[in-house]
């Protein structure tokens, strides 16, 4: 007897629900160590050096991702709007004013929800805005400020020279987690999490991998943050390694009996930006109800580009370290380089069409888009859809306009692929 | 109408120096960088030039390879956009958007390359636009180091400086020697030094230099030779100095936040007819970057890049944390004998915004009135900025 569709097993299998458990455990784990007043650290996302910290056993917060959780459980707006009383402008990134007004409403400190660091490692890895983020912490909090400064990308690769940078700052932040800790930097420990962090890594690229497959078995967009979380806070511990093992089997049964996130994959597309977490559900309808599904997406590899083959290397581990977040991560690369990345995401992916997503507050990502969709649908001719809110602030996200210019672009998409007229 | 607008303007015989170089400054400004660039290229058969975007520029180095570096800052009112909205979206701030309208529009000719700095990231994104939009051109990255205190970050600036200089000499195919660097320093000390003999005195007697002429001036020289604006500086500054005007009853203001786009020098006018004299300001400040000179002896890509960690002026696109911005900002405005801050931060230029937070929170701290007098390039009606500057002044003046 054929079964029913109910009985068949969610194409999500139990990754949401481990990535669900892993995060949770996380913040269980910050909140513990701030009550035994043990020290934690403050870092961001973007081709961060977790590994050393975690090689001092310092539990790490990263204020983006509490920023995130804020916007995704809609709770973000009254912060944002608390930190614009202070005078951030509205021009400002929100993840910070949300991140500024939850410190100033008690969500950071003594018996608040997050624990005050007692370092702040700023990873400038890319992004500036990071550096301002992070001297307002140190203020507010009273932290000190360890600066790690990465050196953008402007060549094809890194220079000895950059690599050596890198390093030698490395090297200071392990002078100042050993006398924050009182513990002596172990060699050894760093290599066995910088193994976990491989395995890790080689389980996220290979799930990427399998989103070659048609259909995708799962959105490499939507259900990456699922995955984000684990590569990128919880990288370098074991059970995130194991999170990805499982994943990956998981994800290639899916494969096996040709299961994706939707019923049916009726367009493969590629999206680049962060998405409007506000609207996180919404916004993900409005492409669902096209059968459009993200076989790759660009904002997945904020913390790092794992499916060139990169790896972190036991063997060498400050050295590779310095090397991902000098080049393995989509911040500390140019804009042209990510056209590059679409590019081979295009292709290797075999995507219908490109969907950008510009949010105001990260010009990281959003300065030039333009230029962006200028160059794929003028020299690619590559379907591109050019779509504006925010990551972080709903006030910035419009249902309706949003509505009306997805369907439009599937309407016509649609159009083109009975024609025959699509690529 | 308020006080503050009776305030009579200064008047006094303008010094023929001085009024000569700003004139000239006002000149070039008027012609823009693409005819300041073929002009000079006329003139230097075979050379190159290089429009060096904000905040600071080592222009020594393109100096030293023969290639001349002139600023790239924007269009202000003088360009329509038509082509750049499209590749920049509206919150990105308007002198990204100009200087590549620019480009788009033809008006760069005689500009060979371009360089753009680790300022924020607009300018960085910016800099791979141009290269794609025009790939006959030379661009150029450069990434400042942000970490100040850490024992690598000599080696990492040198090196830096070496690989732009290696890739000056593949593009023009030309050695640069350290005696022509040397000597690019010098040039450059020489100049910086008489702009700071221009604040100093600005500071002593604002009486005697109006914010607009000394814009112009420092304006001016960014569309020039060197060995030019040398020329302009030293015949002015003497002059500057012997003017004789009478002092006004105005407050005294530090302008911080316009250190990358420019405002429309009406804004400078506008801020001092409504009662108030600029004794200090970050404008052009990367054209002015070091408070002291850049040392003359010794390996001068070890001296330049050193001086950047060492001498640099506290700027909004530098982390240094000997010297927080904020401290600096107050330590600006007693020094200059300031009475206020006027925050002028182009609209949506993200380091000044973000930067406003804290230094309004040192400004209350240390009892110091700020008026935040936001700006875009291009703008042209300034009634609204008057009624504030005055309001603002009266305040002071009848606390």
């Amino acid at each position: 007897m054929a079964e029913t569709p109910s009985a068949a097993p969610s194409y999500q299998g139990t990754i949401h629900e481990r990535s669900r458990r892993l995060m949770s455990a996380w913040y269980d784990s910050l909140v513990r160590a701030g009550e035994r007043n043990e020290p934690t650290a403050y870092t961001m996302i973007s081709g961060n050096c977790v590994e050393i910290l975690r090689s001092f056993d310092i539990a790490t917060a990263f204020p983006e991702v509490n920023a995130l959780q804020l916007a995704i459980r809609k709770q973000s707006l009254p912060f944002i709007l608390k930190s614009e009383e202070m005078g951030y402008s509205s021009d400002n990134c929100a993840y910070v004013k949300a991140d500024a007004g939850f410190t100033f409403s008690g969500g950071v400190g003594n018996g608040a929800p997050m624990p005050a660091p007692r370092l702040i490692v700023c990873n400038f890895v890319g992004c500036n805005v990071y550096i301002k983020w992070f001297e307002h912490s140190a203020k507010y909090l009273g932290a000190p400020l360890v600066m790690i400064d990465v050196p953008f990308l402007r060549e094809r690769e890194p220079s000895a020279d950059d690599i050596r940078y890198v390093v030698a700052q490395l090297k200071d932040l392990i002078g100042v987690c050993e006398s924050i800790t009182g513990r002596k930097f172990d060699i050894d420990r760093l290599r066995e999490i910088c193994a976990n962090s491989a395995r890790a890594e080689a389980g996220w690229a290979r799930s990427k991998e399998l989103c070659k497959a048609r259909p995708a078995p799962f959105d490499a967009y939507f259900d990456s943050i699922n995955m984000m979380g684990p590569i990128n806070v919880l990288r370098g511990s074991p059970e995130a390694a194991d999170f990805f093992d499982l994943a990956v089997a998981e994800l290639e049964a899916c494969v096996a009996r040709r299961q994706g996130p939707l019923p049916q994959e009726k367009f493969r597309i590629v999206v680049e930006g962060p998405p409007p977490y506000p609207a996180y559900r919404q916004f993900r309808d409005l492409f669902a109800a096209w059968g459009a599904v993200a076989v790759q997406s660009t904002y997945s590899t904020v913390g790092g580009i794992w499916e060139w083959g990169f790896r972190h290397d036991p063997r060498r581990p400050l050295e590779s370290i310095a090397e991902h977040m000098l080049l393995h991560n989509l911040c500390n690369r140019s804009l042209l380089d990510r056209f590059a990345q679409i590019r081979r995401y295009l292709e290797e992916w075999q995507a219908d069409a490109l969907v950008i997503h510009s949010v105001k507050s990260c010009r990281l990502f959003s300065a030039g888009q333009g230029d962006m969709r200028a160059h794929f649908v003028g020299e690619r001719g590559v379907p591109t859809l050019l779509i504006e809110s925010d990551l972080e602030d709903p006030r910035y996200y419009a249902q309706a306009q949003m509505k009306n210019r997805i369907d439009a672009f599937f309407e016509s998409l649609e159009h083109q692929k009975l024609t025959g007229s699509l690529r | 109408m308020g006080f503050a607008v009776s305030v009579p303007l200064p008047i006094s015989p303008p010094a023929p120096g001085l009024d000569r170089s700003v004139a000239a400054c006002r000149e070039a400004l008027a012609a823009g960088l693409s005819a300041a660039a073929r002009s000079w290229k006329e003139r230097h058969e075979g050379a190159r030039t290089i429009g060096c975007f904000p905040v600071y520029s080592p222009a020594e180095l393109f100096h030293a390879a023969g290639v001349m570096p002139f600023g790239l800052l924007g269009a202000g009112a003088s360009i329509e956009i038509a082509h750049a909205d499209s590749r920049f979206q509206s919150f990105v701030c308007s002198i990204a958007k100009s200087s590549l309208e620019l480009g788009l529009q033809q008006r760069l000719e005689g500009l060979d390359g371009a360089v753009f700095h680790s300022i924020c990231d607009v300018a960085r994104n910016l800099a791979s636009v141009f290269r794609r939009n025009f790939p006959d051109r030379f661009v150029e990255f450069i990434h400042f180091p942000q970490n100040m205190t850490s024992g690598s970050s000599l080696d990492y600036a040198v090196s830096e400086y070496r690989r732009v200089l290696e890739n000056l000499v593949r593009w023009t195919g030309r050695d640069v020697s350290s005696e022509a660097l040397s000597g690019s320093i010098r040039l450059y000390n020489r100049i910086r030094g008489r702009v700071r003999d221009l604040y100093d005195l600005r500071r002593r007697h604002p009486e005697r230099i109006t914010a607009a002429e000394i814009y112009l001036l420092v304006r001016g020289g960014t569309l020039m030779d060197p060995a030019d604006f040398l020329s302009l500086l030293d015949e002015a500054l003497p002059e500057a100095s012997r003017r004789s005007s009478k002092a006004r009853d105005a407050v005294r203001v530090v302008i911080e936040g316009a250190f990358c786009e420019q405002p429309p020098v009406e804004l400078l006018d506008v801020i001092e007819r409504a009662g108030c004299y600029i004794v200090d300001d970050d404008l052009l400040i990367g054209w002015r970057w070091f408070e002291s000179d850049v040392p003359e002896t010794g390996d001068p890509v070890e001296a330049l890049a050193s001086s950047y960690l060492h001498r640099s002026v506290y700027s909004s696109v530098r982390h240094d944390p000997r010297r927080p911005r904020s401290e600096e900002l107050v330590r600006r405005v007693r020094e200059s004998g300031a009475n206020a801050v006027l925050f002028c931060p182009a609209k949506f230029c993200e380091p000044a915004l973000l930067d406003y937070v804290l230094h309004r929170q040192a400004l209350d701290r240390e009892s110091i009135p700020h008026l935040m007098v936001e700006f875009e390039e291009k703008m042209w009606t300034f009634d609204r900025i008057r009624n504030e500057v005055e309001t603002f002044v009266e305040s002071i003046l009848f606390e």
